[in-house]
């Protein structure tokens, strides 16, 4: 029943938080000086005169207060009609599916790729704290963090794929392939680049968390009285400093969907990888409002869900978390 | 069961000779200084008796165990010398007892891990004192008998136990090895008359059944009660090592003037002021 009350706050809350993020994205548009009869029109619009112009805006309804139309997107958005996207000549919701669908695969390696990563890396730093292993890792961390994610990218790129010819190029696929044709191993072949460079986006943030947790639990009382009891120090760092330290990498790991998102726009961009993020891309330089809207509607149900997990899991790992809520 | 041993002569288990303990510390760049814990700190404690070290907070009590069990922090340098079971306890062989034959009842709660159920903890001390695993289910459900803790408390996380019920948590983790020496830092601490008189009767339990407990309390009065021999700790230093008959009466048994006072100053005696009586360790205390 708890749980169940839980869960019906943390859903109302995600509901208004994405409503408000829609008002303010819609007014960010409106404000924006995209005229979208202008971007629907592109290089046709020499051809066109005023008063046809004037016959489209009234046919799409921009003579409407600003208010009504944003009532009559939001409704169109609770009914998932989300429109037409005039570059890609396709339901929006078709683009973004086929697009997250290209996109969802490398989000996903990157994600589980940094997270994994950085938490082991993070345990070990943090258990043997002061040792070379630790120096290492902590280079290696603060290296990374201070690095931007497109140099990475494309340094990635100029050493794997142009010098060395281990990984291709560009794109998902070989050019000129049908899609229903390309294997998983090609397809994969294509994706490990991208995915690790994006995955080393994440490594550090976590790695560092979970070694500070770390450092804390190895000095704590309890793993004090761990080494009373003859436990070897590894012993400590799995069965306390792990369970501890799972508490910040989760969180980190959840918060940090945005964060990937974003490094995912770059990282497409310089892999010429056909994902969302290149889709936003696309979307915001040649003014397609219907597809940024809703990809920016997209991110945040992503993100936003992404924290309601990890507040989720936060509880089932802390059982005083779970306490307090009673 | 919580009746005295007519006292023997046994042989000690455990023989702390000179125990000297310092810390150091980097000064500047080349200089380094120290920090004296423990100043030639003897004591023997024997199977089947309940050994009290009493002294005031900061006197060296928990350096003391520590020191014992191995578990100084890595700028201690240790002086003097500590034979258990009659060979040497060197630090390697520190190691390979803690769990097994060396046990510890830690002095707070804070000691169990939070977000882990009891009953893992329990296991885990079974495992680290190397009880092979078949038999690790029956350990744990002897000890909570022991100690008359239900089986629903191996569910329970530590931040739901009682402090009773917690400190029986921590006796049965540190008895689930069968260890021959426990050493129990400040056991009664934060307790009810009721509950320290039972956690008291549990160690004398245990000397009871043939091992030697090293009981570490700064109140004199829990110490007599449950202890054969009372050693009393000052400053870093041993100031007295006494039956604990001997604190009777007027203190007239008591060798030194420390331990008189402490004695005297008891509500149930004379109730005096400590005077500060003893030369020596007042330069100590000064340094």
């Amino acid at each position: 029943m708890r749980v169940m009350a839980w869960w019906v706050q943390h859903l109302l809350r995600l509901a208004v938080v994405i409503v408000a993020v829609a008002i303010v994205a819609f007014g960010l548009i409106a404000a924006s000086p995209i005229d979208p009869v202008d971007a629907y029109l592109g290089d046709r619009i020499a051809q066109v005169g005023p008063e046809q112009r004037a016959l489209i805006a009234q046919r799409w309804g921009f003579d409407e207060p600003l208010a009504l139309q944003l009532g009559t997107w939001l409704g169109n958005l609770a009914q998932g009609e989300l429109g037409w996207s005039h570059i890609h000549d396709a339901p929006v919701s078709e683009v973004i599916a086929s697009r997250f669908h290209a996109s969802s695969m490398l989000l996903l390696l990157a994600w589980l790729g940094s997270t994994l990563l950085g938490f082991l890396l993070g345990v070990v730093g943090g258990a043997c704290e002061g040792s070379w292993l630790d120096r290492a890792i902590r280079l290696y961390c603060y290296t990374l963090a201070s690095t931007p994610t497109f140099w990475v990218a494309i340094l990635a790129l100029l050493v794997f794929s142009v010098r060395l010819g281990w990984t291709p190029v560009c794109c998902a696929s070989p050019p000129g392939v049908v899609q229903s044709e390309v294997d998983w191993l090609t397809r994969l072949h294509h994706l490990a680049l991208p995915a690790l460079t994006l995955s080393l986006l994440g490594v550090a943030q976590i790695a560092l968390h979970t070694r500070e947790r770390m450092r804390q639990v190895m000095r704590s009382e309890f793993a004090l009285y761990a080494r009373a009891q003859g436990a070897t120090r590894r012993d400590i760092a799995w069965r306390h400093g792990a369970r501890h330290a799972c508490l910040p990498a989760l969180t980190l790991a959840f918060a940090s969907l945005g964060e990937l998102f974003g490094g995912s726009i770059l990282v497409e961009q310089v892999f010429a990888y056909p994902g969302l993020g290149q889709a936003t891309v696309e979307a915001g330089l040649r003014s397609d409002v219907p597809l940024l809207l809703a990809i920016a509607m997209f991110t945040t149900l992503f993100v936003s869900v992404g924290n309601l997990i990890a507040d989720g899991l936060y509880r089932w790992v802390d059982p005083r978390l779970r306490e307090a809520a009673r | 069961m919580t009746q005295r041993l007519p006292r023997q002569e046994h042989t000690a288990l455990l023989e702390v000779s000179d125990l000297s303990l310092r810390f150091t510390r980097r000064s500047g760049w080349f200089r380094q200084s120290y920090i004296n814990g423990l100043c030639n700190v003897s004591l023997s404690v024997a199977r089947g008796e309940v050994h009290a070290v009493v002294g005031a907070s900061g006197a060296g009590k928990s350096l003391l165990a520590w020191a014992v069990m191995g578990l100084l922090p890595a700028n201690a340098r240790c002086t003097g010398t500590l034979r258990f079971d009659g060979q040497p306890l060197d630090a390697s062989r520190q190691a390979r007892l803690r769990g097994r034959s060396l046990a510890l009842v830690p002095q707070s709660v804070a000691a169990l891990d939070p977000l882990a159920r009891c009953g893992d903890q329990l296991r885990w001390a079974a495992q680290r004192a190397g009880i092979p695993t078949t038999s690790i289910q029956q350990r744990v459900a002897r000890v909570l008998g022991q100690y008359g803790l239900e089986p629903g408390v191996t569910r329970a996380y530590p931040h739901t136990l009682s402090g009773g019920m917690a400190r029986r948590v921590l006796l049965a983790m540190a008895s689930i090895g069968d260890a021959d020496l426990i050493i129990a830092d400040e056991p009664t601490v934060g307790l009810d008359h009721a509950n320290r008189e039972r956690v008291l009767g549990y160690l004398r339990d245990l000397a009871a059944a043939g091992k030697a407990v090293l009981l570490i309390t700064h109140d004199l009065r829990h110490a007599l009660k449950s202890a054969d021999h009372v050693t009393v700790m000052r400053s870093g230093t041993t100031v007295e090592c006494a039956k604990a008959h001997q604190f009777s009466g007027e203190g007239s048994q008591l060798t030194t003037a420390y331990a008189r006072a402490l004695w005297q100053a008891l509500p149930s005696n004379a109730f005096l002021q400590p005077r500060p009586v003893n030369p020596v360790n007042e330069a100590i205390d000064l340094a």
